[in-house]
């Protein structure tokens, strides 16, 4: 959860690493570039989305290019 | 009661609405089409709905749709619509949905005609889609019949959560014949399985797929034990002048009422036939049959196919009597003294054939 | 305070137990499109409130474990059937909100006929297509949309135009159609067409809680799996592969001037059936609402055994006269049975009954050796004169038939029926005047019962009469010929 996070962004992504399958839609899709592959890998082997921590602005892209249901959550402020 | 002189096809749609069915889909096919064009004249009326599907294929899965929000549904063809149905009857087997099917058999393979015959036996009876499953099979063989047994199968269907099919030839749905129906129609019980569109059912799955083969085995374990039940209690039929006979004339539907006047001309020239008339075709009764091997010394078949109930007859008999066969095939139907020749013919011979195979005997026959 | 906006619809399980193993993801490849398409259907059941109306139907394909996923109603279904089970839930349920889920091979190749035929009866139902130009489930194998030129499993060499046709454009197919109500393309390829797929997925779901019929969209879908493509390439594979084959667009839409098409049913009482199918006299059926509540009835003659067997042209009324005579056997409490002979030699061939009337029950409802014959013309004379049993009765129409019988064993009515059915009006009544002459030869049924019954029987309210006057006609003939017998002693 962002709370207590600095709160000077639009908005806040959480991916739920073990929910992805590391297709990269995300990344491709956000606008201002806050996704990346994780250099872990999750339970299932794959390198999970990522949100980078900054410069989201809760426009949501990222969760209807993601194709899992419960994968991305984004906040907004 | 009221008697009403009707056609066998259209008792089959006011004991259906009687029976609380609120949907027919089917196509036209003769000599079926009475029961759909019933359908299209009362259903609307008793508040239900009939509708003219594209085809057999989407009559039987519009029937599963139907089934799966837990009303009483139903459909009717001939053979070469039933065998466009096998598909949809596995599945609604499968996903265990009940529902009444009704086929008014005519000649076949192919196109064959339209003339009646009893050559569907081996498709319905012995199932004509794939998968491990049995439908439940009523066989009448009068225009009351063809009222009471198919309340009776949206009985059994509800009862067993399975499709049951009345299985009759052309002239038990073409003929005219009064019949006393029920003056009341049944409210069926709700299912609780069913998918309703509602918070109550929204967890209700219908389906036949077991992706897993533990899950697939329970599953079929558990359709082969309701088919055990249905095996073990629910067979139908009727035996006529049997008691002493020496000779068991065995025959449904139609063949049945020949045979039975055949029986009484038979008596009267003092040979001790008597007739068993399977009701239940699926269940069939193995066990009623084989009693009567005891002391009858043979057994004579008579369809309107090349052989295909005598295979169930033959399984009954175990061996233990002589099984002779006698038939007429497309739309070909013999009159009582044809069979009373054949059983004239039967009583005389005796034990003559009782080593011939069915082949040798359905040759032998003709 | 953030809050949360974008997040896992309620319509979805929160964890999906009914799928086998790991119960967090869904069964679909990285990048499926499938999955998006779900979004947005289970996003738009939860903000229209539909969650417990809602009756998801998924046929064969990579969706037909979409009931892991969605949190509604669910029936898994035969491949390419969604259509006509859809019609069947709709029909029955017409509250709920019934979604068709199918891919390009159950919707575009086996079930062509189903969809076809739902669209053009304008069910009221939802349809997603989802066209990702392959066979996702079964492994890889040519659809019906893919491409030309496309290497699939079962195309190795490509798709060839020759051999395997067209890609079916099955937007622009349907849309011929006056049926269906909105029909739209749309693809998953960027965040804009994303947004076009989601509202268009909405509008479709919005016409139905309408009731506006019939509504599909189709989306251009990736399987980079399918493909042989990464998740990120697959979206330019469909825009540079699938965008010039399948334009995207609205393909119709009278989404703003169709209304309730909805089929509700008639709301009736389970206990008004019976009335309504003329069963206990209250409404319905007039001709089966007056059985035994009126007209003359006489008990049963002793041992009344007639098998009859009435014969001639398709046209001549015979089968009606059969039933008529069955009608009036069972109002006198005989047990009667009718059989017509049947199919295409009825429509202008010969056609025949068989009639049997009794006191006992009936056997064979079938008469090989009829006690009686009406032949109506000479090739049923030809046919049946041998079946008769001796000391029988032959009835044929002399107008028609220039030789008598050549039976001696039995007797022999010859009824100029047409002629006399002409004189009184029309010659179409012939079977009419034959149904006296019956009568009146046998005494088999009470003439005024019989009459009562060509009076409720008769449907054309103008041939009332003319029938009557046959029947008393054929009557009076036949008692003529009887006392002429009878005075000439024969």
């Amino acid at each position: 959860m962002p709370e207590g996070k600095e709160k000077k962004d639009r908005g806040w992504t959480e991916v739920h690493s073990e929910e992805c399958k590391g297709c990269g839609l995300c990344i491709e899709a956000c606008p201002v570039c806050g996704m990346h592959l994780s250099d872990k890998l999750n339970g299932r082997g794959y390198h999970f989305g990522e949100y980078q921590g900054h410069g989201c602005t809760g426009c949501g892209v990222c969760f209807y290019a993601c194709p899992e249901p419960g994968a991305i959550t984004v906040f907004k402020n | 009661m009221t008697k009403e002189l009707i056609k066998g096809n259209e008792a089959v749609i006011k004991a259906a609405l009687l029976a609380g069915c609120k949907s027919f889909y089917g196509y036209p096919i003769t000599p079926a089409s009475e029961i759909a064009e019933a359908a299209a004249k009362y259903f609307p009326l008793a508040g239900g709905t009939f509708l003219q599907a594209e085809s057999e294929v989407a009559s039987i899965n519009m029937v599963y749709g139907a089934a799966s929000v837990g009303e009483r549904t139903m459909t009717a063809s001939s053979g070469p619509g039933l065998s466009l149905m096998q598909e949809g009857i596995s599945y609604l087997a499968g996903s265990e949905l009940p529902c009444v099917i009704v086929d008014i058999m005519r000649g076949g393979p192919g196109l064959g005609n339209i003339a009646p015959e009893q050559s569907d036996y081996h498709q319905i009876v012995k199932g004509g889609g794939h998968g491990n499953y049995h439908t439940i099979v009523l066989a009448p063989n009068s225009c009351q019949e063809m009222c009471d047994l198919t309340l009776l199968a949206f009985e059994m269907a509800d009862r067993f959560r399975n499709p049951a099919i009345v299985l009759a030839d052309g002239f038990i749905g073409q003929m005219m014949e009064p019949v006393e129906f029920p003056t009341k129609a049944i409210e069926p019980e709700p299912k609780s399985w069913a998918v309703r569109g509602d918070a109550e059912t929204r967890k209700n799955l219908i389906t036949s797929i077991y992706i897993s083969a533990e899950e697939l085995e329970q599953h079929v374990l558990k359709l082969e034990k309701k088919y055990l039940q249905a095996n073990s209690r629910e067979e139908m039929y009727e035996l006529y002048r049997t008691d002493d006979a020496d000779l068991v004339v065995v025959g449904y539907g139609i063949v049945s009422r020949i045979l039975k006047a055949a029986v009484d001309q038979a008596r009267e020239q003092g040979i001790r036939v008597g007739l068993f008339r399977p009701i239940t075709l699926w269940p069939f009764p193995y066990r009623e049959l084989s009693v009567l091997a005891q002391w009858a010394e043979q057994f004579l078949v008579v369809e309107l196919s090349n052989g295909q109930m005598i295979e169930d007859v033959r399984l009954a008999i175990e061996g233990e009597r002589p099984v002779r066969f006698y038939s007429r095939v497309g739309g070909m139907v013999p009159t009582t003294e044809e069979l009373l020749r054949q059983i004239i013919k039967a009583s005389e011979e005796k034990d003559v054939r009782a080593n011939l195979s069915k082949t040798q005997e359905f040759l032998w026959a003709v | 305070m953030y809050a949360q906006t974008f997040q896992r619809p309620r319509s979805f399980y929160g964890q999906f137990d009914r799928k086998p193993g790991d119960h967090l993801t869904t069964h679909y490849c990285p990048g499926c499109g499938h999955g998006n398409i779900h979004k947005i259907v289970a996003e738009a059941i939860d903000d229209f409130g539909a969650q417990d109306r809602t009756v998801f139907v998924s046929p064969v394909g990579c969706s037909v474990f979409a009931y892991y996923y969605f949190d509604v109603g669910n029936l898994q279904v035969a491949h390419g059937r969604a259509p006509a089970v859809a019609t069947a839930v709709k029909r029955a349920l017409p509250d709920s909100l019934v979604i068709s889920y199918q891919g390009d091979g159950d919707l575009a190749a086996i079930g062509g006929n189903e969809i076809l035929h739902a669209a053009n009866r304008g069910e009221d139902i939802t349809v997603i297509f989802v066209n990702n130009a392959i066979y996702g489930m079964t492994g890889g194998q040519m659809a019906p949309t893919s491409l030309i030129g496309m290497k699939t499993t079962t195309t190795p060499m490509g798709r060839v135009v020759a051999n395997d046709g067209f890609p079916v454009r099955v937007a622009e197919l349907l849309s011929t159609l006056e049926g269906p109500t909105y029909i739209e393309r749309v693809a998953l390829y960027d965040n804009k067409t994303r947004a076009k797929a989601r509202k268009a997925i909405r509008k479709a779901l919005q016409n139905q809680i309408e009731g506006r019929g019939f509504s599909l969209v189709e989306v251009l879908s990736p399987c980079p799996t399918g493909w042989g493509v990464t998740p990120v390439d697959s979206l330019k594979w469909i825009e540079e592969n699938m965008l010039p084959n399948f334009p995207l667009g609205v393909f119709k839409d009278k989404s703003a001037e169709r209304e309730h098409r909805t089929h509700r049913r008639q709301a009736i009482a389970i206990q008004d059936v019976p009335g309504i199918l003329g069963l206990n006299g209250n409404a319905g059926n007039e001709r089966s609402a007056g059985i035994l509540a009126g007209g003359p009835r006489t008990s049963c003659p002793p041992n009344v055994d007639y098998r009859l067997k009435i014969a001639g042209f398709g046209g001549q009324g015979l089968l009606f006269l059969g039933r008529l005579l069955a009608e009036a056997g069972m109002r006198q409490n005989l047990h009667v049975s009718w059989l017509p002979s049947y199919g295409p030699e009825m429509r202008g061939g010969t056609a025949n009954c068989h009639v049997n009337i009794s006191t006992t029950e009936i056997g064979s409802p079938l008469v090989s050796a009829p006690t009686v014959l009406i032949a109506m013309n000479k090739p049923s004379l030809d046919k049946f004169e041998n079946e008769v049993v001796g000391g029988g009765l032959i009835i044929y129409d002399s107008s028609l038939i220039d030789h008598p019988p050549a039976r001696s064993d039995v007797e022999v009515i010859a009824l100029p029926a047409t002629e006399m059915a002409d004189k009184i009006g029309s010659a179409k009544s012939a079977n009419m005047v034959a149904l006296g002459a019956l009568i009146g030869k046998t005494n088999m049924l009470d003439k005024d019962a019989l009459l009562h019954v060509v009076r409720s029987m008769t449907k054309k309210v103008a041939l009332l009469d003319l029938n009557l006057r046959a029947v008393e006609s054929g009557f009076e003939f036949a008692r003529a010929n009887a006392a002429e017998e009878s005075l000439w002693g024969v």
